[in-house]
């Protein structure tokens, strides 16, 4: 009964009890969410690369290394020579290595130069390899196989003729040396998706005509003849390597960090991405401060409602007090209908954050190429609740101790 | 005075509120018997509400006894004098009596909620209600209704059924009546006295209406028993 005479005074409010539920769902949908995306972001990252055991490339920062080379963020400042991936690979530590080779885009995409030891090598999400959706991995010089975004967003399909442009959002486009697409990959949830793959000699073959980034006026090589040409490149961005043997990893790395001939790097890509989280830890650890002091703003909110709301109460509450209720009774009501306000805006909040998750899911998938799954609430977000309903209680205390000040004082007797 | 012990007893109460000192009321002595119903006669000012407070135990006397049914009020804990007020003593108020929110039906039981003895007596609570309800003429269709929703004098009405509900053995009304018309200030304590008569409830009720006298047992006036003090400040 003293439950439903509560809510029925919540109800007679409803207006301003709205509002204050409202507020503390929205806060809670915003901190539920930032965590969602923060993890959501983190396991997208730590799924975008599995089994390559070392990452090399021109010297720079590891975190750089592993952001251009793998997420396609950020550009390289310097390329590995020919040489010296020729000379890593004979090394007897390496099983298996995969050059890669960028700079170049399509559109909005990034394309990619590799071999076809690529599509055999690269794993994502605890060993998956890629799969061909369409037609067939590359096979010519003037062949391209792209991820299932830029299919998507560009209406591709197998056959297609596609320019590639030198640099990045240039508008100088090869546009003597068209490619066909071969074949579309599977969906990975990773930046391969967002890549157009050719093969490395594809990336010489583009800039046959071309000296400093610019095209030699007038030269125009056909096809054909450049497909008899010899196309080394002098150059590549980075290559992922297999190691035989575990224990060879730190041997391999060391020898290339020291390599004489040219000051080269090599990464373990997790612990790499263990540097990227503890950068963007600082920031992570800042956007759960904002988030959670939104909430307190809310309680804080809902508390300076129920102080304003105190005075309009008195007759209530000394009705209480003349039917023999004690002022503790008045100090448990207050609390309990914070609790319930707290209660109701916590699951409002979760229910919105599906919602909006379920709206959101595909928008964030293409915009940012991050997969948020939707999964059912997880311990921790259960404690996250808690947390919110035990803490609207505390707060409330604040003005539930006036409130039973002034039950007190008033006994039940109010004039207003 | 009758030979059963008196319902409600004050003798030599002196009360002062707190930081008002040139405030103080006096009762040197005033007795209701069992099934009395007495009218308290008083300006407003002449220290009604204090009287009233003491009565129901929100406040204490600084010396002298307020004994109702028998137990001096002053000698139990705050906690145990709320207990006690629910326990025997049955409220009305001038207006405003009922939680404008809650249903009828609520409102009516809200006393047996914090008086568990008086609830003991209520066996089916919701059939008591109705029946309180309809004797003090009251429609059955107002049960559910939000109370707030109700007219001034269905709301009295309300108020006295929920003061009656579990048997009191003292029904104390502040004004009762003087929100409601000539007609309906009548037909309220006719029905407020049948039910109270059924049960011999003492009845005290406080007015400034001397018109209501011919109505009550016995008229006290709050001049003859109380001596309020206002010093200049």
């Amino acid at each position: 009964m003293i439950l439903r005479l509560a809510i029925g005074s919540l109800i007679a409010r409803a207006l301003t009890v709205a509002m204050t539920i409202l507020a503390i769902a929205l806060s809670v949908m915003l901190f539920l969410g930032v965590e969602k995306v923060r993890t959501g972001a983190k396991a997208s990252f730590a799924d975008t690369i599995s089994g390559t055991d070392l990452i090399v490339g021109a010297r720079t920062g590891s975190v750089q290394l592993l952001l251009y080379s793998v997420f396609r963020i950020g550009n390289a400042t310097n390329n590995m020579t020919w040489e010296s991936y020729k000379d890593i690979a004979a090394r007897d530590a390496v099983d298996w290595i995969v050059p890669i080779s960028l700079g170049d885009s399509h559109r909005q995409f990034r394309v990619m130069g590799t071999t076809n030891a690529f599509f055999e090598r690269y794993k994502y999400r605890s060993g998956q390899s890629l799969a061909v959706r369409d037609g067939a991995i590359m096979d010519d010089v003037f062949d391209a196989t792209i991820g299932a975004k830029v299919a998507q967003t560009l209406g591709y399909s197998v056959g297609d003729p596609i320019v590639v442009a030198h640099g990045l959002a240039s508008f100088s486009e090869h546009e003597d040396q068209p490619f066909r697409i071969s074949g579309i990959l599977e969906k990975t949830g990773t930046p391969v998706d967002r890549t157009v793959i050719v093969s490395l000699e594809a990336i010489e073959a583009i800039h046959v005509d071309w000296r400093s980034g610019a095209q030699i006026p007038g030269q125009s090589t056909p096809a054909d003849v450049i497909r008899q040409m010899e196309l080394q490149p002098q150059a590549i961005t980075a290559a992922l390597v297999g190691i035989k043997g575990r224990l060879q990893v730190f041997g391999l790395q060391r020898a290339i960090n020291e390599y004489d001939e040219e000051p080269l790097l090599a990464i373990l890509p997790g612990v790499a991405l263990q540097e990227l989280w503890q950068i963007v830890g600082i920031a992570e650890t800042a956007l759960i401060a904002v988030s959670g002091m939104v909430i307190v703003t809310a309680l804080i909110g809902m508390m300076a409602t129920m102080f304003s709301s105190l005075n309009e109460r008195r007759r209530e509450m000394a009705i209480f007090r003349a039917m023999g209720a004690r002022p503790r009774v008045i100090f448990a009501l207050l609390v309990l209908e914070a609790a319930v306000i707290a209660a109701i805006g916590a699951l409002l909040g979760l229910v919105l954050l599906y919602l909006g998750l379920y709206v959101a899911q595909p928008l964030i998938n293409s915009a940012f190429g991050l997969w948020i799954s939707i999964d059912p609430p997880s311990l921790r977000e259960v404690w996250v609740l808690a947390a919110v309903i035990l803490a609207g209680a505390i707060v409330s205390m604040v003005p539930a101790i006036r409130a039973y000040r002034m039950s007190l004082a008033d006994g039940m007797m109010v004039r207003i | 005075m009758t030979k059963s012990p008196p319902v409600l007893e004050l003798s030599d109460v002196r009360y002062r509120w707190p930081g008002r000192a040139s405030f103080e009321l006096q009762v040197p002595h005033m007795a209701l018997a069992q099934g009395e119903r007495v009218l308290l006669l008083g300006e407003s000012g002449s220290g009604k509400s204090t009287l009233l407070s003491l009565i129901c135990g929100t406040i204490v006397t600084q010396s002298g006894d307020v004994r109702v049914a028998g137990t001096d009020i002053s000698s139990l804990s705050s906690g145990k004098r709320d207990r006690f007020r629910a326990e025997q003593i049955g409220l009305i108020f001038q207006q405003f009596n009922l939680l404008p929110f809650a249903s009828v039906q609520d409102n009516i039981l809200l006393p047996l909620r914090f008086a568990p003895d008086r609830a003991k007596r209520v066996p089916i609570p919701a059939h008591e209600a109705e029946r309180l309800c309809r004797d003090l003429g009251l429609d059955q269709d107002v049960m559910g209704a939000r109370a707030g929703t109700l007219s001034v004098g269905q709301q009295q009405r309300v108020a006295a059924a929920r003061a009656l509900i579990g048997t009191p053995s003292l029904i104390v009304a502040d004004e009762p009546t003087s929100s409601l018309d000539a007609a309906t200030q009548v037909a309220f304590l006719d029905v407020l006295f049948e039910q109270s008569r059924s049960h011999s409830t003492t009845v005290l009720m406080v007015s400034h209406d001397a018109r209501l006298a011919d109505q009550f047992d016995r008229v006290i006036h709050m001049a003859d028993i109380v001596k309020t003090r206002r010093d200049a400040a």
